[in-house]
């Protein structure tokens, strides 16, 4: 596509500190991605934010009051938002779309489909809220179906960081990506900190965050830390078990895949439907092999929850540690 | 309007609705969307004749005029308006809904033939344009317009209406809708699928600068797209579904048909008898 303003800087003021490391923490992924945003637009005029009536919940006031002329309310209008930001993207700007990750992949699917996946117009569309976070305004605003609407549509290249730190280096690396983005946010304030420091991120490469012998534990999202403390856990009872942050959905990682296969068991983890997310993204690889371990797959199961807390719809759906545990030992005993 | 390009604009319509039919024989049983290809002729003739800023050795200059045809359907106008100005060469009519041509059911986005974007799937193209003239206005583009062509029976969809709104927020004056309403939808008449009531009022409410126009005038035609607007404007072009095919006039069976050589054989004779009139 014409590029008018050709210019990728992404030397900007964002220094991965303890300080802000732990504030974008606190702040959680919206918040944050409003923060990254507010940085990555200082030398990069051609980025552009839009929202469908969620200024303040994707943490874009500043960007609002710093760049007035580039931010771009569309009001309650997902599929609109979405088809406007496809003009902006083919004129060479860089529009990054936010709603709610239900809207975006639900609402706005057939827009999605068109502009990102069939014409592949550089959208990079932001998913706040995903997965259960908001679960409390009930089934609506839940959204574990959209991995699977995203990863059906060809060309889109889908994110999903494991903690802020994660989210701040995806936002940039979304804006550097030439081509349509889903960027999936999980979690609520105060998300647990799974990168202390800086580290090297490059989208379709799965990082490997603990070693192990016996399980390999393949999570995404929020589900990351989660996994960490499944490990350590384990580890105290005798098993060990790898992790690793799937950050980039699609493209899979596949090659880390086919190194798993001498694995008595991989594991796949995450805040999203055991259907179309990354558990099903794996087992496609994992069929085509003569030899490939077993698989279980962790993620939400039956039905709509009913509404409630975060961190209740976590346990209730069994995506905490001691629960995940549970599930893995049963599964480790039955195949090792 | 100048007699010259009046003329012009007469002799392209004439040889576009022919290209329109040779497009459907090609098709074979494949189908075409005749009707509602033929209704928008005299617009898209204007447009691409007498309005629109492009250069077809320059299909990416910045300053050409942007043509958004929201109703994909339309493909048989567009494919030969874009013949009249050199994108599209004559012998690629042929190719029309042939396996691996560039000349789909729907068009195709491919700049290098003047296709501007994908489209087929109903409701979406005016919101693109807004995205285009906001994305204009960014870049300081003063000159160049976005051209949106919708259908009446489109305007069922409610995106259609969330662009709109858009439009007018954002005082969009280089945003140019047409509605080709031609009052047939695929299931009949508009008013009896789903009756709109006024565009125009629901337009002229919504903030837009409305015209209403004979669609297949090409004076008025010309009148009503040559000035800038205020506001963004939308032009309703009253036109007939199936237009100059006396056969297929308001005939809602030839939305989407099958033409065989014998009704093209008598459709080209109409179209003949009309150039020696």
């Amino acid at each position: 596509m014409m590029k008018q303003w050709q210019n990728w800087s992404i030397e900007t003021m964002i220094e991965y500190t303890k300080r802000n490391i732990k504030t974008w923490a606190r702040l959680g992924s919206c918040g944050t991605f409003g923060i990254a945003m507010l940085e990555i637009a200082k030398d990069n005029k051609e980025v552009v934010a839009l929202t469908a009536d969620l200024l303040y919940y994707s943490g874009l006031e500043r960007f609002s009051h710093t760049y007035p002329e580039r931010f771009y309310n569309i009001g309650i209008a997902e599929q609109n938002m979405v088809g406007i930001a496809a003009g902006m993207a083919k004129e060479g700007m860089v529009p990054f779309a936010t709603t709610y990750a239900t809207f975006a992949s639900t609402r706005a699917a057939d827009q999605v489909r068109v502009n990102m996946g069939y014409m592949q117009l550089g959208i990079k569309l932001i998913g706040l809220t995903a997965g259960l976070s908001v679960g409390i305004l009930g089934a609506t605003h839940m959204s574990f179906e959209d991995l699977a609407i995203m990863r059906s549509i060809p060309n889109i290249t889908i994110l999903s960081p494991a903690d802020c730190t994660e989210t701040v280096k995806m936002t940039q690396l979304a804006m550097k990506h030439d081509g349509p983005v889903y960027l999936r946010l999980t979690g609520v304030m105060n998300h647990p900190i799974v990168y202390q420091e800086d580290y090297q991120l490059e989208i379709g490469k799965a990082i490997k965050l603990k070693d192990g012998k016996d399980i390999a534990i393949i999570a995404t999202g929020s589900m990351v830390y989660e996994a960490i403390k499944v490990a350590k856990i384990l580890e105290e009872q005798g098993l060990e078990a790898s992790v690793f942050d799937v950050h980039t959905i699609k493209p899979l990682d596949i090659e880390m895949i086919k190194k798993l296969y001498n694995q008595k068991l991989i594991v796949t983890v995450e805040e999203h439907s055991i259907i179309g997310g990354l558990g099903s993204a794996v087992s496609e690889v994992l069929a085509t092999a003569k030899d490939s371990p077993p698989q279980l797959t962790i993620g939400v199961e039956q039905g709509y929850p009913h509404a409630g807390e975060y961190h209740y719809l976590l346990d209730r759906c069994g995506l905490v540690a001691e629960k995940i545990v549970k599930k893995i030992i049963k599964k480790y005993e039955e195949v090792k | 309007m100048d007699k010259e390009l009046y003329l012009k604009c007469e002799i392209a319509v004439n040889e576009m609705r022919k290209d329109a039919l040779k497009m459907a024989l090609a098709g074979k049983n494949e189908g075409a969307h005749l009707g509602g290809g033929l209704s928008m002729i005299e617009i898209m003739a204007v447009l691409y004749i007498a309005i629109m800023k492009i250069d077809v050795k320059k299909p990416k200059m910045e300053e050409r005029d942007r043509f958004i045809l929201s109703k994909g359907h339309g493909v048989l106008a567009l494919y030969a308006a874009l013949k009249q100005v050199g994108f599209i060469r004559d012998e690629e009519l042929n190719s029309f809904k042939a396996n691996q041509t560039f000349l789909y059911g729907h068009p195709s986005m491919n700049l290098n033939k003047g296709i501007e974007f994908s489209s087929g799937s109903l409701g979406q193209g005016l919101s693109l344009g807004v995205g285009t003239c906001l994305a204009l206005k960014a870049k300081k583009n003063q000159t160049a317009r976005a051209f949106v062509l919708l259908g009446d029976g489109e305007c069922d969809e409610g995106s259609v209406w969330e662009a709109a709104a858009s439009a007018a927020h954002y005082q969009l004056n280089n945003l140019v809708a047409i509605i080709d309403k031609n009052n047939l939808q695929y299931d009949g008449l508009t008013e009896q699928v789903l009756n709109m009531n006024s565009l125009t009022d629901k337009f002229k409410a919504f903030g837009w600068n409305v015209k209403e126009v004979d669609g297949h005038n090409i004076e008025d035609l010309y009148d009503a797209l040559i000035d800038y607007s205020s506001k963004p404007l939308v032009i309703i072009a009253n036109t007939v579904k199936g237009k100059g095919i006396s056969f297929m006039e308001n005939k809602r069976e030839w939305h989407h048909s099958r033409l065989t050589q014998k009704q093209y054989d008598e459709a080209m004779a109409e179209l003949e008898y009309r150039n020696h009139d």
